[in-house]
């Protein structure tokens, strides 16, 4: 049965920037290896003639032409960002000194 | 600072094998992103070609551009690969504020081109194959500005700025197998396929490919094993190598950091690596350890890709024909050596001779005029052949009005300086500063006489059979006609009336 360990979830979480104390990964493990497990029942019913799924419809070679279509004003996209600055989203440090 | 020891070239070689692997990331010459349809025109002002797909917000759905995926294809058999017959997006998960949805939609283990291969020339004229792993499909991230550190660089800012118009431009990675048995000649090898991939992406039509536009980007991995030995090394990834240049100069460097390294002992920590213009040297990045895991698992939001083998075989037919060959086909033609070939290309001359000659001038003239007068004044302008203000037609129609006689080159070169300084048509040129060789005998008689006349010492040495000095004579009649005559016939002319053979 494929679950999935403590450490693991302890490097999802570091991957995810995501502090965890020791008690939260323990009840994360817990939890995460229940539906790990709920979604694994999948392959019990599905043989070894049913490709794996990664989209529901039936669908190939959805396109689109390359017509450009309007795009929001800079103000628009960035009414969202909690920081700006010279027309540009602002984020925090992201490297400190070499 | 710490200093990086060097072994020799000579030495580093002398022990050791290298051993490259290329990934070059081209910016797919598109109007629109590759899964929205925001502009992909440069020098917008920043954040204005966004949208909810490009900055992931909630609700959004990509749809991916048909011309990306058919630019892809046409990549994929140019490079003589296999053509997938279905295959899907995948995210690349990680965490950086260059990519707003926290994944870059990339391909993963379903490239859309596999397998394929590059011949490419060096400039003996040796052919090396380089054999291509994957050609897949992704896109582009935004761009960052490092603010309150050191010279705009990333360590030490106190903040970045990110503007998003580059997020989501289609880029194409391209990745070779890894490159074995070019020996000395990996540096050259690297750089001599980077120069070929760009001019078959050019001749594709698909991107202009133009490295200082950071339009086609390559990162360089090398590692080194003992001469004799078959297992790879552990590599360095030096990355955003952005020019032909820096290719081999960062090849060269690598392997003979890695030497030093081996040689005392050390050993080669798997790492990035940035290369650096002004001294052509490598400094470490980060360390490959397992943060970096991008969970890539199929997009969801986007269906698979099938090129069917219709269209797959009509985009072949479609493909023009390969650079190398193209080049081997037309240096025959003109009659060059592999050497002048090499300078026509590298002078970004191929194209405006074939245009020139196609407009009516012979290949000799053709290439005189762009690798000489042209280049020359290229050169002085600090700019590219291409962009100077004269078209293949103006050209070749300067070469036939040499060939007919109306002009020499003296007063071609007049003619092309007036082209470019926009006084019109070549014809207009000739007109407007009055350059048409003196062709009228009658003139030109009466120069020649008065020469023969001013300089009688000369010609008596003539009629004496001392033919060479009438170079003397026709260079005064030149000067008094200013140079609008025909050199060969005033040369004629004086041998004519001093009565001697030419």
């Amino acid at each position: 049965m494929p679950g999935i360990t403590r450490e693991e979830v302890a490097h999802l979480a570091r991957l995810a920037r995501l502090e965890l104390k020791d008690e939260e990964l323990d009840h994360f493990a817990t939890q995460l290896d229940d539906i790990i497990g709920a979604v694994a029942r999948v392959s019990d019913v599905a043989d070894e003639d049913v490709p794996p799924t990664s989209h529901p419809l039936p669908l190939t070679n959805v396109m689109r032409s390359d017509d450009v279509r309007p795009s929001l004003t800079p103000q628009e996209a960035l009414s969202g960002a909690p920081a700006q600055e010279q027309q540009r989203f602002k984020v925090p440090q992201i490297l400190g000194e070499d | 600072m710490t200093t990086i020891d060097l072994v020799s070239y000579e030495d580093a070689l002398a022990s050791y094998d290298p051993v490259m692997g290329l990934e070059v990331h081209v910016e797919l010459g598109t109007r629109t992103k590759m899964f929205c349809g925001c502009s992909t025109e440069l020098g917008a002002e920043p954040n204005s070609q966004t949208c909810p797909t490009c900055l992931g917000l909630p609700g959004s759905l990509p749809v991916v551009n048909a011309i990306g995926v058919e630019s892809a294809v046409k990549i994929g058999l140019a490079l003589h690969c296999e053509i997938a017959e279905w295959c899907r997006f995948a995210r690349k998960n990680y965490f950086y504020p260059d990519m707003p949805k926290n994944f870059q939609t990339s391909q993963y283990d379903e490239p859309i081109a596999f397998n394929g291969y590059l011949d490419v020339q060096l400039e003996d004229g040796e052919i090396f194959r380089v054999e291509i792993e994957r050609a897949h499909m992704e896109e582009d991230t935004g761009k960052s500005l490092h603010v309150g550190g050191a010279t705009g660089r990333i360590h030490g800012a106190s903040h970045s700025l990110l503007d998003y118009n580059r997020a989501g431009i289609p880029l194409i990675e391209i990745v070779t197998k890894p490159i074995e048995g070019a020996g000395e000649r990996a540096p050259e090898v690297a750089k001599a396929y980077v120069a070929e991939l760009r001019e078959l992406i050019k001749a594709l039509g698909v991107s202009e490919a133009r490295m200082e536009q950071g339009q086609m980007r390559c990162d360089v991995n090398l590692s080194l094993r003992p001469n004799g030995t078959e297992k790879f090394g552990t590599r360095s990834e030096t990355k955003n190598v952005n020019s032909l240049r820096s290719v081999e100069r960062a090849a060269r460097f690598e392997i003979q950091r890695h030497a030093a390294v081996l040689s005392s002992g050390g050993t080669i920590v798997q790492e990035t690596r940035h290369f650096h213009e002004e001294d052509g040297s490598t400094t470490a990045g980060r360390i490959k350890d397992n943060a970096e895991d991008y969970r890539y698992f199929p997009e969801p939001d986007l269906v698979p890709v099938a090129p069917s083998r219709e269209w797959v075989e009509e985009l072949r037919k479609g493909l023009p024909e390969l650079p190398r060959v193209r080049r081997n086909r037309l240096r025959e033609e003109w009659g060059v050596s592999e050497h002048d070939m090499q300078s026509i290309l590298n002078a970004g001359a191929v194209d405006l001779i074939v245009a020139t000659i196609d407009a009516g001038a012979d290949a000799a003239s053709a290439r005189k005029w762009w690798m000489g007068e042209l280049a020359r004044r290229a050169n002085e302008a600090g700019t590219d052949l291409a962009a100077l203000e004269i078209t293949p037609e103006q050209v070749a129609r300067v070469c036939a009005l040499v060939a007919e006689g109306s002009l020499n080159d003296k007063l071609a070169r007049q003619v092309i300086e007036g082209v470019l300084a926009g006084e019109g048509d070549p014809d207009a040129v000739v007109a407007g500063r009055g350059l048409a060789v003196v062709s009228d005998e009658g003139a030109l008689g009466t120069a020649v006489d008065e020469a023969i006349a001013a300089n009688a010492g000369i010609a008596d040495k003539i009629r004496s059979g001392k033919v060479a000095a009438a170079g003397a004579l026709v260079g005064a009649v030149m000067k008094a006609t200013r140079g609008q005559a025909d050199a060969a016939r005033v040369r004629e002319l004086i041998l004519e009336k001093l009565g001697v053979e030419g």
